[in-house]
């Protein structure tokens, strides 16, 4: 028997006239009421009632989580280990974060102080942002970006400003939008590369180029690197391998994207020890700790996890390269993105706006696509398409996306 | 061997209907380079054949497959390979190798019916000089074919979410 069965048999309202809440007034917060709804809403409500949809809207990899991962979080609820953990995670999963950071990226954390397993990057960001950010500091945000981020930036009383990368600057933050932007009330940045929506990336010259920036104006760095391991030319940099920003900067990372583990909800945190240790005040207090049988499974994606990784990354760049082809062919121009797994083509010469296009092809050609809009001002006028589908409906995506171009 | 060619085999294997052109843009080749390495591979024997894994179940059919163990006397001057070549050449044998263990040969042998494997087994495979013995194993389930999970529909199911 449902809720509504219960409720509606029930002879007595459940709320009575005495307990009514009035209705002249809001009770929610004002924090929580000055979240804008998702624009996009509507959207994805509309796409939930249609049948043969191919869907390019969603950012999560369509390979299941490597068996081996899976099994090693059974094995551990098997074994009855589903207690709590330490808050900062099992010290094995901060030991081989820590080494497969300084092996792979350069960057150093120590286990016992600089690491936080976390309830995955969304989580990561939230502790981040409340960890340095005082009412009133304004925060730089790369436009386009994650939606979340504005959000988190509100509810912590921040005032979060748009920083744009536009296509023509290859979605990279350039040294003169940064100058342009920081105020005295500027404290933190908050990148995102290899980047959600656009698959930009920032090499090693491009993040020399912002660091003095970032040091001469005394600004905090918040580093997302939830796409590292999807990058497809040459290999990741993370700015906090600059021994110029170690200081300042968070990093963030996870195993949502790189081993297909979006549900288990495990990511990390990682910051100098004063950071970390206000940091973990906020953790312990909100979240406690990271779900205990996804520490175990993300042990294992570390420990083995690296022929499994790496047949997903190269599948998503052969899908990149094809899709990336057909978009260029049936007349959207498109960037060569270098990192994660979307696709970020400007829709402008079809005169429609992004909403438009997004709703009209969903509605007439059942392809989805998130509008570019949704991710900030600069992503107006752009569609993200997530390539994370096979490849024989990446092809038929490319098809329907012709014909509706054709049909305009 | 070479990287491109390994990808190229890679991908084949995964999906044998992919075209030349889709698979020069995934690799970085192009179409021309693609269709000479892949007929190049061709010829030296790499790639032996272009199939379709079917779940003969679902069709309705009537098929019978057993999985057979064959105890062989290898011959001084052969060894295990002119008895294999002598079996290999029976169509209703699907799949023939040499082992390790307590038998020699293994062998995928499909027929009609269960008296059908049973007979050529028998009539064909067991009355073969120098085999020592057989086991004869129907399978009654077929959970995973080269790589293809045949009781499970392929992909994941993603549940809605809003971003
Ligand atoms: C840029 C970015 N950061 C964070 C997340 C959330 O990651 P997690 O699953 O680790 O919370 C996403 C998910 O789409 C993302 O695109």
């Amino acid at each position: 028997m449902s809720y509504r069965e219960v409720k509606g048999s029930s002879a007595s309202p459940i709320v009575s006239e005495r307990g009514a809440l009035n209705p002249q007034k809001s009770y929610v917060s004002e924090r929580a009421a000055m979240i804008p709804p998702s624009g996009i809403r509507k959207f994805f409500d509309l796409l939930l009632t249609m049948n043969d949809v191919i869907s390019l809207g969603v950012g999560e990899p369509d390979f299941n989580t490597p068996w081996k991962v899976s099994v090693a979080g059974i094995d551990s609820i098997e074994r009855g280990a589903t207690a709590y953990t330490s808050n900062k995670g099992l010290e094995d999963l901060r030991d081989l974060v820590s080494l497969y950071l300084i092996s792979r990226y350069g960057t150093s954390y120590d286990p016992q102080n600089e690491i936080i397993i976390t309830g995955g990057v969304s989580e990561g960001l939230d502790l981040a942002v409340r960890t340095v950010v005082d009412p009133g500091d304004e925060v730089l945000v790369a436009d386009p970006c994650y939606v979340s981020y504005s959000p988190c930036v509100m509810l912590a009383g921040g005032v979060p400003v748009p920083l744009p990368c536009p296509a023509e600057d290859e979605f990279r933050v350039t040294p003169d939008a940064l100058m342009e932007r920081i105020t005295k009330k500027t404290k933190l940045v908050m990148l995102n590369y290899p980047n959600n929506p656009t698959g930009g990336v920032m090499k090693r010259e491009d993040l020399e180029a912002i660091s003095d920036i970032i040091v001469d104006h005394d600004l905090l760095l918040l580093s997302d690197e939830i796409y590292s391991e999807l990058t497809y030319e040459g290999s990741h940099v993370s700015p906090a391998s600059l021994d110029s920003l170690w200081e300042r900067t968070i990093t963030l990372n996870g195993f949502s994207k790189a081993y297909s583990m979006t549900g288990w909800r495990v990511g990390y945190f990682c910051a100098p020890p004063e950071i970390t240790s206000a940091a973990l005040k906020i953790h312990q207090y909100v979240m406690l700790c990271a779900p205990t049988m996804s520490q175990y499974a993300a042990i294992e994606a570390l420990k083995h996890g690296e022929d499994a990784k790496n047949r997903m990354v190269a599948e998503f760049k052969m899908r990149r390269n094809l899709f990336v082809a057909g978009l260029n062919r049936i007349g959207l121009p498109c960037h060569l993105p270098k990192g994660a797994f979307y696709a970020f083509p400007s829709i402008e010469s079809t005169g429609l706006s992004d909403v438009e296009f997004a709703e009209r092809l969903l509605v007439e050609k059942q392809v989805a696509v998130a509008p570019g809009s949704a991710f900030g001002p600069s992503g107006i006028g752009h569609i993200r398409c997530a390539y994370a589908v096979s490849r024989d409906d990446l092809g038929e995506a490319v098809k329907r996306i012709g014909e509706f171009i054709e049909s305009l | 061997m070479d990287e491109k060619n390994r990808e190229i085999l890679k991908v084949l294997e995964s999906d044998s209907r992919i075209g030349h052109a889709d698979l020069g843009t995934m690799l970085n080749l192009s179409q021309n380079e693609i269709k000479k390495r892949i007929s190049a591979m061709e010829k030296a024997g790499v790639i032996r054949k272009y199939t379709a894994i079917i779940d003969w179940k679902k069709t309705g059919e009537d098929a019978v497959t057993a999985v057979v163990e064959v105890k062989v006397s290898p011959e001084s001057e052969f060894g295990y390979d002119r008895i294999a070549d002598r079996i290999a050449r029976f169509p209703e044998v699907k799949s023939l190798r040499l082992v390790t263990g307590s038998y020699d040969l293994q062998l995928l042998v499909t027929g009609k019916t269960m008296q059908e494997v049973s007979e050529f087994v028998s009539g064909q495979i067991a009355s073969l000089e120098s085999i020592r013995g057989t086991v004869t194993h129907i399978v009654m389930k077929t959970y995973k074919e080269f790589g293809c999970e045949l009781q499970r529909s392929e992909g994941v199911e993603r549940l809605p979410y809003s971003f």
